[in-house]
C-alpha cells in the first residue's frame, strides 16, 4: 500500500472542509448529495429540462388503456410508481388515477 | 419609429426622499383555504395606470379601475374598484398527446389606448387572445316596431312614427375576444410583449419566439429557435422575452443559464444569432450543484427609458446597461440568507419559483417579491432598500407599513424574523408599479394588495 494515498485523501478532505466553511452553497450541495447519492452530476442537463418541457397533466386515453388491457390480458397493467414523479412511456393512467378537472364556472373572488 | 415617452416623477419618487408606503386596499377572499383557481398568476397596470388587470390560475381576468380623484379628499389617491371580469381561457385538451392545457393566465399585456375601448392581450400556455373592453352607457329607446322589452309590435297598431333616441343607462362594461392567436407554440408560452410600433407583438415559449401582427391570426413568424436537432443536447431554455420600449427592431430574451441575448430584427429574419450577449462571468471555484438553477433568469424588464434592463434570478436582481455586456452595473440581493437553505429549497421545489420584478415610473426604484409575503424595493440612487410585508394585519388605510427584517443567523432581535420561521408557501411572485405614481399592486397567493405612498 503506497504511503501517498492517505496524504492525498487528507488534502482533498481539507479542501472540502474549507469549501464548506467559505461557501454555504457548497455545504448545501454536500447535504443534498448525502441525501440523494444517485443525483446526477448536471442538474441543468437535458433530463431536468425535458421534464420541464413536458409539464402538463397526462390525461386518461381510453384507446391506450384498452389496447394495453387487451395486450396484457391476465397480467397487471403497469401503474404509476407511488411517488408519480416521472412521466414514463410505460405508465398508462387509469381512470382512478386522475383528479377531477372542471373549468371554473365561479367568478373570481377578487371581484367579490 | 415608435414613440418616446417622458415621465415626470411625482414628488417623493426616488431622488433621495424616502417613500412611506401605506396600505390602501386588499382584494380577494380572507379564508386560508385557497382554491387553485384563485391563485393569482399575473398583475399589470395599463399605460395610464387607471386600469389594473389580474389573471388567475382559473383562466379569469379581473380588471380594476381607479376612481376619479376627489379634489376635496386630497389625503389619498383614487381607489381601485372592479371594472370588468371575464373568463379569458378555458382548460383544453391536446388529444394527440393526451395532455391537458392549463387555463392559467401566464401574462397580460395592455395595448395603449387608441379610442374609447381598451385592449389587452392575455395568454395561457398555448393560446394568446386579444380582448376588447368597451363601455356602454346609453341605449336606444323609442323604436317604432319594438316594445321596450323587445317584443315586436303588431305593425297594424302603429299609428304614428317617432325617432328613436339614445338615453343614458347604467354603465355596462363588456369584454369580447377580438382575435385568437392559436397553434403557434409547441412548448409553454412564458412571455408576450407588444412592440413599440403597436402593430406587432412577440410570444415566447421555452424554445421559440414568434412575431405576430395584431390583425393577423392565421400566421406568425418564428424569429428565434433554440431547439437542438437532437433533444438530448438541450442545455438551456428561454425563460422570458421583451421588446425594447422605443426601438421597434430590438428585443431581448433570457435563459435558464442566466444569460440575456439582445437581438436586432433588421439583421436577419431568424434572430438565432444575437447582437449582444449579456452574461456575468462566474468564478468556477464557486460553482456548485445549485449554481445553474439559481442563475436561471425568471424575469427580464426594460427600464422605461430603454437604457437599462433588469433581470431577476433566484437570489438577486441585476440591472444591466445595454452598452455593457460583460457584467451588470448594479446587483441587489433579495434574500441572500436563502443561500444556506438551498438544499431544502431544492427538495420542496421552491428553488424553481419564478419571481418577477418591476421598475417605478422614473426608473429610480425597482421592486420584487420574496417569501413570507415579503416584498423588497431597492432605490438605485440612495442605494437603500426596504422589506415590507403584504398582510391583512396592517389593514388600516393610511397606516404606514413597518419595515421588516430577516435575521439570517445569530441572535434574533425583537421584531426580526428568523429564516427558519419564514413561510415558503407565502410567495409574492407578481408585483406591478403604477407607470406615473407611487401606487403598487402586490399579489400574494390569492389576494391583491394595493399600497400607496403617504400623501401630505
Amino acid at each position: 500500500m503506497s504511503a501517498d494515498v492517505p496524504e492525498a485523501a487528507s488534502a482533498e478532505e481539507q479542501k472540502e472542509m474549507e469549501d464548506k466553511v467559505t461557501s454555504p452553497e457548497k455545504a448545501e450541495e454536500a447535504k443534498l448529495k448525502a441525501r440523494y447519492p444517485h443525483l446526477g452530476q448536471k442538474p441543468g442537463g437535458s433530463d431536468f429540462l425535458r421534464k420541464r418541457l413536458q409539464k402538463g397533466q397526462k390525461y386518461f386515453d381510453s384507446g391506450d388503456y384498452n389496447m394495453a388491457k387487451a395486450k396484457m390480458k391476465n397480467k397487471q397493467l403497469p401503474t404509476a410508481a407511488p411517488d408519480k414523479t416521472e412521466v414514463t412511456g410505460d405508465h398508462i393512467p387509469t381512470p382512478q388515477d386522475l383528479p377531477q378537472r372542471k373549468p371554473s364556472l365561479v367568478a373570481s373572488k377578487l371581484a367579490g | 419609429m415608435g414613440t418616446y415617452v417622458y415621465f415626470f416623477p411625482t414628488v417623493g419618487a426616488g431622488g433621495g426622499n424616502d417613500i412611506q408606503w401605506c396600505f390602501s386596499q386588499v382584494k380577494g377572499a380572507v379564508d386560508d383555504d385557497v382554491a387553485e383557481a384563485d391563485i393569482i398568476s399575473t398583475v399589470e397596470f395599463n399605460h395610464s395606470g387607471e386600469l389594473l388587470a389580474t389573471g388567475d390560475k382559473g383562466g379569469r381576468v379581473v380588471i380594476f379601475q381607479q376612481e376619479q380623484e376627489n379634489k376635496i379628499q386630497s389625503h389619498s389617491r383614487g381607489e381601485y374598484n372592479v371594472y370588468s371580469t371575464f373568463q379569458s381561457h378555458e382548460p383544453e385538451f391536446d388529444y394527440l398527446k393526451s395532455l391537458e392545457i392549463e387555463e392559467k393566465i401566464n401574462k397580460i399585456r395592455w395595448l395603449p389606448q387608441k379610442n374609447a375601448a381598451q385592449f389587452l392581450l392575455s395568454t395561457n400556455d398555448k393560446t394568446i387572445k386579444l380582448w376588447k373592453i368597451s363601455e356602454r352607457d346609453k341605449r336606444p329607446e323609442g323604436y317604432n316596431l319594438k316594445e321596450e322589452d323587445g317584443r315586436y309590435r303588431d305593425p297594424t297598431t302603429v299609428t304614428t312614427l317617432r325617432v328613436p333616441v339614445f338615453r343614458p343607462m347604467d354603465l355596462m362594461v363588456e369584454a369580447s375576444p377580438r382575435r385568437i392567436f392559436a397553434n403557434a407554440h409547441t412548448y409553454h408560452i412564458n412571455s408576450i410583449s407588444i412592440n413599440s410600433d403597436y402593430e406587432t407583438y412577440l410570444s415566447a415559449d421555452d424554445l421559440r419566439i414568434n412575431l405576430w401582427h395584431l390583425e393577423i391570426t392565421d400566421r406568425s413568424f418564428n424569429i428565434v429557435d433554440i431547439k437542438p436537432a437532437n433533444m438530448e443536447e438541450l442545455t438551456e431554455v428561454i425563460t422570458a422575452a421583451e421588446f425594447h420600449p422605443n426601438s421597434c427592431n430590438t428585443f431581448v430574451y433570457s435563459s435558464s443559464k442566466g444569460t440575456i441575448r439582445l437581438c436586432d430584427m433588421r439583421a436577419s429574419a431568424l434572430c438565432d444569432r444575437h447582437s449582444k450577449l449579456f452574461e456575468e462571468p462566474e468564478d468556477p471555484s464557486n460553482r456548485s450543484f445549485f449554481s445553474e438553477i439559481i442563475s436561471s433568469i425568471s424575469d427580464v424588464k426594460f427600464s422605461h427609458s430603454g437604457r437599462y434592463m433588469m433581470t431577476r434570478d433566484y437570489l438577486s436582481v441585476k440591472i444591466w446597461d445595454l452598452n455593457m455586456e460583460n457584467r451588470p452595473v448594479e446587483t441587489y440581493q433579495v434574500h441572500e440568507y436563502l443561500r444556506s437553505k438551498l438544499c431544502s429549497l431544492y427538495e420542496n421545489d421552491c428553488i424553481f419559483d419564478k419571481f418577477e420584478c418591476c421598475w417605478n415610473g422614473s426608473d429610480s426604484v425597482v421592486m420584487t417579491g420574496s417569501y413570507n409575503n415579503f416584498f423588497r424595493m431597492f432605490d438605485r440612487n440612495t442605494k437603500r432598500d426596504i422589506t415590507l410585508e403584504a398582510s391583512r394585519e396592517n389593514n388600516k388605510p393610511r397606516t404606514v407599513l413597518k419595515p421588516r427584517k430577516v435575521c439570517a443567523s445569530g441572535k434574533r432581535k425583537k421584531d426580526e424574523i428568523s429564516v427558519d420561521s419564514l413561510d415558503f408557501n407565502k410567495k409574492i411572485l407578481h408585483t406591478a408599479w403604477h407607470p406615473k405614481e407611487n401606487i403598487i399592486a402586490v399579489a400574494t397567493t390569492n389576494n391583491l394588495y394595493i399600497f400607496q405612498d403617504k400623501v401630505n
